[in-house]
């Protein structure tokens, strides 16, 4: 059982699509100025990966390899198709918000990457559990940033008034920065410098490292210098 | 059982064309099923945003009450006439593609920026005992980061204005998109359009109106930070409401009793 | 008329730049910022790329698949729009994998220089997105030119953009938990602001 339980939490914290593996990044920046659109994009996204990759995995013995990319597309397409003619047919405002973004699910990397890393390896009962556990990462990431950018930009959590408006007699007078597009490309950065800072394990070697200051001039300093060039 | 070569022309034959059927048979079954309820749902939305333009739902409680008592007509802009065209196949989209059916707007005819427009509006009227309450008309111009889209809801005196709500727009949050917020649409009601000689005059001013000025029933309360998306609703009410929009159309209603 | 189509191509290059104001092919963006040819060499593939397939998509969706174009064949009453996603993507998966062959065997320079990129291309959401874009704009066949042609420019400037600055930022002492890509996406999202100050332009 613990290994279904790594299998799912592991793309949440140690491996997340997004603030790791910088996949399906695209989404996440346009659709999260309130919480309830952003919701239904992770509903929908999480249903597509699991499902994808729950069918590839199922004919992965019977896919010929010269046309698996297409295969997989194919797979991928079908179900956003119908998840876009569902949102069409049972939430019509929604879909409006989220308009080509649902269709743009097909070429969210997340999809596509775990399909070809993992459904086409491995049976399908772990294959769904993971690309659910991938859906739950970036779900997670797209939940924090809606959140904070609906609540600092209009006082409300999913049209629930939290913070009074000013122009309702209250006291918050709404920070519209957090509205505009660009700031959740600033939220996820501060997002992942939080994340690696609790895991160390995720930091980035620096291309190059600045070498320290000597305490005095040295008229031959050693051959052996501080500073490291990473390769 | 033989093993399948499962990189075999054949096995790919069978697979690629395997899955081709099998993914279009359930996407064109689902589509089908969802059809109507998606096109009731654009129509649905519609009315709504025809209705509250005009804030008639609370006057008769529902969409679907207040959508009994009005009225689709195609009429014909420059004759200001109503036409004897069916409103069901109207789509301003296709208007504008058909040649024949729109005309290119000259630099100093374009005063709301909107490059062409259409011979042929769908345009409601909401009667009320048999007389023209509320005339309901779409209008659009460029606001600042695209085409503002909405509807002026007009009086049964053909001056007064009912209400002003725009469905569709591309301006910021918080700035030019706060044309949605409820406390500004409420300003509109009760403007005045047209002065006596017949010029429109009302326009969204830079700041706030001062009860005791001179032009208070045609001036609107602006927006701050949203200068340009103002500028646009502005211009968009001058053109739809001149010569080249709405204006032969009013007159010729003001002549007769409809 | 020229007027109409140099309204289009520099409004998808500064006003609806693909990458800064829709934020589309942002996993290829970030990845490939890093150095600055590498990123020039993405940006023309991906206009290539955009020129060709942003047209051919307007052809079938104008002639095949939206509501009443299967006229010429007799059908007036048929609407495809549906399958529109998949047989966009696969335009794109098309030309992608024709472009490559043919780059193959005509311009192997270009093709090794650019080899690595173009099956890249195939998944960057700006490609559909572009496409998907222009269906909702409803542009007639010269505008979708113009339009992919433009959206091309614009992501190619972004990335190259942000190249530079990623070149010149190696040299710079950050905390390490912002290091690579925390700092590479507030420097993304300060760009993006700076395009904004473009918007309300009209030619």
């Amino acid at each position: 059982m613990s290994k279904y339980s790594e299998i799912l939490f592991r793309p949440v914290f140690k491996e997340n699509p997004i603030a790791l593996q910088m996949l399906g990044i695209c989404s996440a920046l346009a659709v999260t100025s309130k919480l309830y659109p952003t919701l239904i994009m992770c509903v929908a996204l999480t249903v597509t990966v699991s499902l994808s990759n729950f069918f590839i995995s199922m004919i992965r013995n019977i896919t010929p390899s010269n046309i698996r990319i297409i295969v997989q597309m194919t797979i991928i397409s079908s179900l956003v198709i119908l998840v876009d003619q569902a949102l069409k047919a049972y939430d019509y405002e929604t879909s409006k918000t989220l308009s080509v973004f649902v269709g743009l699910i097909i070429t969210n990397c997340i999809v596509m990457g775990r399909a070809e890393a993992f459904a086409m390896q491995n049976p399908p009962g772990v294959s769904f559990l993971d690309g659910f556990g991938n859906g739950l990462g970036y779900s997670v990431i797209l939940i924090i940033l809606g959140t904070i950018r609906e609540l600092f930009g209009t006082g409300t959590i999913l049209e629930y008034e939290i913070f009074p408006l000013v122009q309702n007699g209250g006291w918050y007078v709404p920070n519209n920065f957090f509205l505009l597009p660009p700031v959740s490309f600033i939220l996820i950065g501060l997002i992942i410098w939080v994340l690696r800072a609790w895991q160390k394990d995720q930091i980035e070697e620096p291309e190059f490292k600045m070498s320290q200051n000597s305490p005095e001039i040295v008229p031959n300093p050693p051959p052996t210098s501080s500073s490291k060039v990473a390769s | 059982m033989p093993k399948i070569n499962k990189d075999s022309t054949l096995n790919i034959t069978l697979v690629g064309v395997g899955l081709c059927l099998l993914c279009s048979a359930i996407i064109s079954f689902i589509a089908i099923q969802l059809r109507s309820i998606q096109e009731n749902n654009v129509v649905l939305d519609m009315q709504k945003k025809i209705v509250s333009s005009a804030g008639l739902e609370k006057v008769y409680g529902s969409v679907e009450n207040a959508m009994s008592n009005i009225k689709t007509l195609i009429i014909d802009l420059d004759k200001g006439e109503i036409v004897d065209i069916s409103p069901d196949t109207y789509e301003l989209a296709k208007e504008l593609r058909e040649d024949g059916k729109y005309k290119f707007l000259s630099a100093e005819e374009d005063v709301a920026s909107i490059k062409k427009r259409e011979k042929y509006s769908k345009i409601y009227i909401e009667y009320k005992d048999n007389k023209i309450d509320t005339l309901i008309l779409p209008v659009r111009g460029y606001g600042l980061w695209g085409i503002l889209y909405g509807y002026l809801a007009i009086e049964g005196d053909f001056n007064t204005v009912a209400g002003l709500e725009f469905y569709e727009h591309k301006e910021t949050p918080g700035l030019g998109a706060e044309i949605d917020n409820p406390k500004w649409k409420a300003l509109w009601k009760g403007k005045k359009i047209y002065q006596e000689n017949g010029e429109v005059s009302l326009k969204v001013i830079k700041g706030s109106v001062l009860e005791s000025s001179n032009n208070f029933s045609y001036e609107v309360d602006g927006l701050s930070g949203a200068t340009l998306t103002c500028n646009g609703v502005s211009n968009l009410i001058a053109y739809w409401m001149g010569n080249d929009g709405f204006l032969s159309f009013i007159n010729n209603l003001q002549k007769v009793d409809v | 008329m020229i007027e109409n189509y140099l309204n289009i191509f520099i409004n998808a290059i500064f006003i609806e730049n693909l990458a800064l104001s829709v934020f589309l092919g942002m996993c290829t963006f970030i990845a490939i910022s890093k150095k600055i040819e590498a990123a020039i060499g993405l940006g023309i593939a991906v206009i290539v790329v955009l020129a060709i397939t942003v047209p051919i998509n307007n052809l079938i969706y104008n002639y095949i698949l939206r509501d009443g174009a299967l006229s010429w064949a007799g059908l007036s009453d048929v609407d495809l729009s549906f399958v529109g996603l998949i047989s966009y993507i696969g335009v794109i998966a098309a030309c992608v994998q024709i472009l490559e062959m043919f780059l193959d065997k005509y311009v192997p320079v270009l093709y090794n220089a650019l080899g690595i990129f173009l099956p890249l291309i195939t998944v960057n959401c700006a490609i559909l997105g572009a496409s998907l874009f222009m269906v909702e704009k409803d542009l007639y066949f010269g505008e979708s030119v113009a339009y992919g042609l433009g959206a091309g420019v614009g992501w190619a400037l972004a990335i190259t953009i942000l190249a530079g600055i990623r070149e010149k930022l190696k040299y710079s002492d950050m905390p390490e938990g912002l290091q690579g890509l925390g700092s590479t996406f507030i420097i993304v999202g300060l760009m993006s602001f700076g395009f904004m100050s473009f918007g309300g332009i009209i030619l």
